[in-house]
Formats: structure tokens, C-alpha cells, sequence
């Protein structure tokens, strides 16, 4: 993108006033290096959803900004129901409630050191991975119907995770407002045997190591220490998200003419909130939220299967658990007033400021962990919310590196085998059921994630606290 | 008339199939051919299987998203893979025969799973020479 074409507020942030039929203006969240590596797509798809009604403030667009589906991904915007405001099935996207956790193992990258190979096949041969993988749970009509409305919360009444863990999720596990009867029976079709499965693409699960830490107080209190072992899972909400996300997109798009709205690009479809199809939508994507919730959960207790096998009296506990893709109802000060908006995140982390009601007790000071994942051989970041941020964006920051060339030049460019390698050569152990799939997700193919992050914390979205660096990778 | 073939086109984080035939069928069989090789070569997938696919859209656009996305359901959800393909249209009506099998992780190395078909790229319709073309982006 040419920055030319934007108006420069600082080095962190820049801006397009409304032009044509955008109704607010749009911001993007990036250094000037940043702006220029970014798809001219973006530009286009941050100003189309700047143009839909109800949008309140400005349509946002983060430093990992890239081209996606009708929003780029990287996108944020928020809507008034009163004013006229959309729900988008295109601004939440296939993979409801993406998102990466992080759990401490305790243990350093010297304990863990001799046990890595025998880690990385134990966790790739019990984690359900890749294409046709499916879980060890299978789930009724009713046990369905429970996980979508219970989360991560189903999940550990099941025996499934810990009470404990809960608090460290958002929405403490459980979205309210979940409405299982307003899943199509293919979207359950598609998950009665993916529960506690990895998925495939970008989704892996690491153990990583703290590399370095930038602030000493969030880490303190997140007990994130030097030379320390976590384990980030990267998944979402299978099968049946990417159901509810086909199926109210073809909705929306062929009902928006009815609600009077006119679409710029397809892919931005969506329905007015007060509308029985907005409804219906949200009351289907909050229980696309529970599964990806339920879902992260489950394998985090088969990853406490392995390392309980291979490591006895280890205590994997959850540092802090984010999504990112959703709609969230959530309350923001907009000019000096407390409203009540529908944020969409897509390809964005929440990242409430200190003293949020919504965070644990014991991280309230700090303000909300944003949990940043790279790819295989780059680094990946813990950052925390700001009372700078909530000013910004609907307290969001970003949520990762973003692709820097497509599959197919990445298969040009690299074979699996040799990267696979290539990289045990520096210390990461790659375990993956493909090793085009491997070659497709490349480090290489990747944007620098350090840029993304230090224009975040720059900007004020976000603060970094801690860097770590992969060591085992579990690709889908 | 150019007989019919498949491509993939490049999309940033995910993936364009194009389907092109002298017939509107022949552009939709080989846009699901494209889809199946993004997961696999569909040489090495036997067509054992047949599964009836029916679908019904208001425009040729939105009936191509259907098509693809009723295979990625069907896909998805019997954890199989598809190798061959029977469309026949009537208006913005499909009935369609898929052929394949279960998914083999050994035989298969299968890539990536398909999310699904999307209205990026989104096009149908007869090129200059007559022949049909039929593509969109799909999330991978």
C-alpha cells in the first residue's frame, strides 16, 4: 500500500477520511514499513467496511493487517444496535473464535531438553492433527447441544481441564447468549467427532521458551521467569464454526437487499442486530465461540496426558486463553459516553486495559494478556492491554504475523523435508502429518512478527511483556 | 472450444480454484477437482464412493459457493476425499454424483483441510471464445 494515500497522525497510526459512501473514517495501526508491505486489499476492504450502518468511531485495521474476506484480517469495528448496526458473519469469519492459549509447564528449557524428541512424538501421536483426524469424544445430540452452550466450562465438568482454568479464559469459558438450536444439524454434522482435534493450516500447538522479558512487573505477576517452557495451542472451532460461517453468509448476502443494505464486496454480509436474522446469527456464533472454547480445552488436557506420562508432578497451568475472531457485546466510552457496541474482532485480540471488571482478580492491574503466535521457526509474544489502548480500537491489538506470499510460492520456494531439517538443525523439532503442509506454512512465507509487535506496543494497542521462541512445533 | 481443465490462482493466506470447461458442468466438475487438489493429488484418490449432492441458488455465483461447499461438508463430515464428478444443472438447479474415498494419511499426505468456498473471486460465466469458466477463493 502506498502511504501516500493515507493522512499521517504518527509514526504507529494513519488515516483515511470518509470518502464515497463511508459513513466514518478509517484507521490503520502501522510504522510507515508496515504500510508499504501491506496488500493495496486492505485499503479497500478497510474503507468498504467503514460504509456499513451503525458503524461506530472509525473502521480499525491492525499492524498485521491483511487481505481477508469482505474485512481485512486484522480489522475492527464496532456497531450500535440502536443506531442501525450490523451483525457480519464475513467480519467474525470461517474460523469462529480462533484463538491461542498458554500454559506454564514449570519446567526450563534444560529440564525439558533431553525429553524433546519423546515429547514431540508423544503429544503429535495423542493431539489429533491434520486432515481426517478425529477426536476421542464423541458427542450425542445432547452432549452437543451442552457443549455449545458450556464451552470450556462442558469441557471440564467432563473431566476435561481444570476448574482453575476457567477464570483464565475470556467470558470465564463460557459465552452467554449461546443458542445450539440455531446450528444447522451439518454444522454439528461436521463436529460430532472434531472435538479436542488441532485442525490443519496455521493452527499447531509449540512448547515454547521465554526468550526475553520486556516488562518485569506483567511478568512477575503473569510468573513468566527466563528460560521457562509454555505450551501455546493455536485453534479454533472446527468444523462446525466454518459450517455456521458458510451458511449465515450465503443468508446474509442474499437477505441484505431486504434489510435495505447495500454491500460493497459480498463477503462483507450481514444483517442489521435487530433483526431475526442478526439474532439468529449471533445466538449461532456464540455457540461456534463455546466449541472453539470446549475445543482448547480438550487438548489441553490430552497435552496434561503427555506430560503428566513423560514428566510426572509437572502442573500445566493456563496463563491466559484469547480468541480471535469474534462479536463480542462489550461496553466502550465513545466521546466522554458509555455505549453499548458489537465489536468484531476479526484476525484481532481483545486487549482491555487495567482495571477491566471482565479480568481475573489477580491480573486486573496488569490488564488483559494478548497472546501473539508466529509461525514454526519465528518468535511468538505475550503482550498486555493498556489504559492507552482503550482509547484505541475498542481495546484490540493484533493477533500475529500475517502471510507474506501465498502456498503456492511458498512450495516453490521451500520443501518440507529440508525445512523440517533445517529447522531440528536449530533446536525446533517439527512433527507434522505433511510435509507440503509444512512447506505451505514456511517461516519465510510469514511477515516479520517483531515489526507487528513493536508497532503495537508503539502505538499503545498493546505492551510486550515476554518473547518466546518455539522448540517443538505440532503442526495440523 | 478448449477442452476442459483445472487451475489454482494465488490468493494471499489462502487459496483461488478455477474450473474451465466447454459446458457450465465441465467448469463446476473441475473447479471441485482443483478444490480436492489443494488437499491432495486426485490421481491417488479412488473413486469408490459415490455420494449424491442437490443443491439450488438463486444465481450461477452463489450456486458454484454452494456446490463446493456442499462437497466440503460432505467432505468434512464422512472424512473422505473426491476424485470424480457428475454435475447436471437445470436453471440454478444441481444434481450432482461425487465419487471417492476415506481419507488415507499414509496414501494421501493430505496438505490442508478446506474451511470453505467463499465469494472472493467469485465469478461463472463464458470467456470470449465460449468456453466456461468457474472459480472463487477458498479458505484453507
Amino acid at each position: 500500500m502506498n502511504p501516500d494515500k493515507l493522512k499521517w497522525v504518527s509514526d504507529y497510526q494513519w488515516r483515511i477520511e470518509p470518502f464515497g459512501k463511508m459513513r466514518v473514517p478509517a484507521v490503520i495501526y502501522a510504522t510507515e514499513g508496515l504500510i508499504r508491505e501491506m496488500d493495496d486489499k486492505v485499503y479497500e476492504q478497510i474503507t468498504n467496511v467503514a460504509t456499513l450502518p451503525g458503524l461506530v468511531e472509525a473502521a480499525y485495521a491492525m499492524p498485521d493487517a491483511h487481505w481477508g474476506y469482505g474485512f481485512p484480517i486484522g480489522g475492527v469495528a464496532a456497531f450500535d444496535a440502536d443506531q442501525g448496526g450490523v451483525v457480519s458473519a464475513g467480519g467474525v469469519g470461517f474460523d469462529i473464535s480462533c484463538g491461542v492459549r498458554t500454559l506454564h509447564t514449570g519446567l526450563t528449557a534444560d529440564e525439558i531438553a533431553p525429553l524433546k524428541p519423546r515429547l514431540a512424538d508423544r503429544l503429535f501421536a495423542h493431539i489429533p492433527a491434520g486432515v481426517g483426524s478425529t477426536g476421542r469424544v464423541r458427542l450425542n445430540a445432547a452432549e452437543m447441544d451442552a457443549m455449545l452452550r458450556g464451552g470450556a466450562r462442558w469441557a471440564v465438568e467432563r473431566g476435561y481441564g481444570s476448574e482453575a482454568d476457567l477464570e483464565r479464559i475470556e467470558e470465564h469459558g463460557c459465552m452467554a447468549g449461546a443458542e445450539p438450536g440455531n446450528v444447522s444439524e451439518q454444522a454439528k454434522r461436521r463436529q460430532r467427532d472434531e472435538i479436542g482435534t488441532l485442525g490443519s493450516g496455521n493452527h499447531y500447538l509449540e512448547l515454547q521458551e521465554i526468550v526475553e522479558i520486556y516488562d518485569d512487573k506483567a511478568a512477575e505477576r503473569l510468573r513468566l521467569q527466563l528460560g521457562e517452557v509454555v505450551v501455546s495451542i493455536h485453534c479454533g472451532s472446527r468444523g462446525l464454526g466454518h459450517q455456521i460461517g458458510t451458511e449465515f453468509l450465503r443468508e446474509m448476502v442474499i437477505a441484505a437487499p431486504s434489510h435495505g443494505i447495500e454491500l460493497p464486496d459480498r463477503e462483507l454480509a450481514c444483517a442489521p442486530i435487530n433483526s431475526a436474522l442478526g439474532q439468529r446469527y449471533l445466538g449461532a456464533m456464540r455457540a461456534g465461540i463455546n466449541c472453539a472454547l470446549a475445543n482448547r480445552e480438550v487438548i489441553t488436557h490430552l497435552t496434561r496426558e503427555v506430560f503428566a506420562d513423560l514428566l510426572p508432578g509437572t502442573h500445566l497451568n493456563l496463563i491466559y486463553d484469547v480468541s480471535h475472531n469474534t462479536c463480542k457485546q462489550e461496553t466502550h466510552t465513545v466521546a466522554g459516553q458509555s455505549r453499548r457496541l458489537y465489536v468484531h474482532r476479526k484476525g484481532a485480540t481483545r486487549a482491555f486495559g487495567p482495571g477491566h471488571p471482565a479480568l481475573p482478580a489477580e491480573l486486573r492491574d496488569i490488564g488483559q494478556p494478548v497472546l501473539i503466535g508466529g509461525s514454526m521457526g519465528t518468535a511468538s509474544y505475550i503482550l498486555v492491554g493498556t489504559e492507552a489502548g482503550t482509547a484505541q480500537a475498542f481495546s484490540s491489538a493484533c493477533h500475529g504475523a500475517g502471510r507474506a506470499m501465498s502456498r503456492h510460492q511458498a512450495t516453490r520456494q521451500w520443501r518440507g523435508r529440508a525445512l523440517v531439517d533445517e529447522l531440528a538443525s536449530q533446536g525446533i523439532l517439527i512433527r507434522s502429518p505433511s510435509l507440503r503442509g509444512v512447506a505451505e506454512e514456511a517461516p519465510g512465507a510469514y511477515k516479520d512478527v517483531s515489526a507487528v509487535i513493536e508497532a503495537a506496543d508503539h502505538a499503545g494497542l498493546a505492551r510486550k511483556v515476554a518473547k518466546l521462541k518455539p522448540l517443538v512445533c505440532i503442526k495440523g | 472450444m478448449s477442452s476442459a481443465y483445472w487451475e489454482h490462482f494465488p490468493h494471499q493466506a489462502d487459496m483461488g480454484v478455477r474450473g474451465v470447461g466447454p459446458t457450465r458442468e465441465a467448469a463446476f466438475v473441475q473447479a471441485a477437482l482443483a478444490m480436492t487438489a489443494i488437499v491432495t493429488d486426485p490421481e491417488k484418490v479412488a473413486a469408490d464412493i459415490s455420494v449424491a449432492i442437490s443443491c439450488e441458488a438463486p444465481d450461477d455465483e452463489i450456486l458454484l459457493v454452494d456446490w463446493l461447499n456442499a462437497l466440503i461438508l460432505e467432505m468434512a463430515s464422512r472424512h473422505m476425499l473426491f476424485s470424480r464428478f457428475e454435475v447436471n444443472l437445470e436453471g440454478r438447479n444441481l444434481h450432482a454424483t461425487a465419487w471417492g474415498e476415506a481419507v488415507d494419511p499414509e496414501r494421501h499426505q493430505p496438505v490442508v483441510e478446506i474451511k470453505g468456498a467463499t465469494y472472493t473471486e467469485l465469478k461463472v460465466g463464458q470467456r470470449d471464445h465460449g468456453e466456461w469458466l468457474a472459480q472463487c477463493v477458498v479458505d484453507v
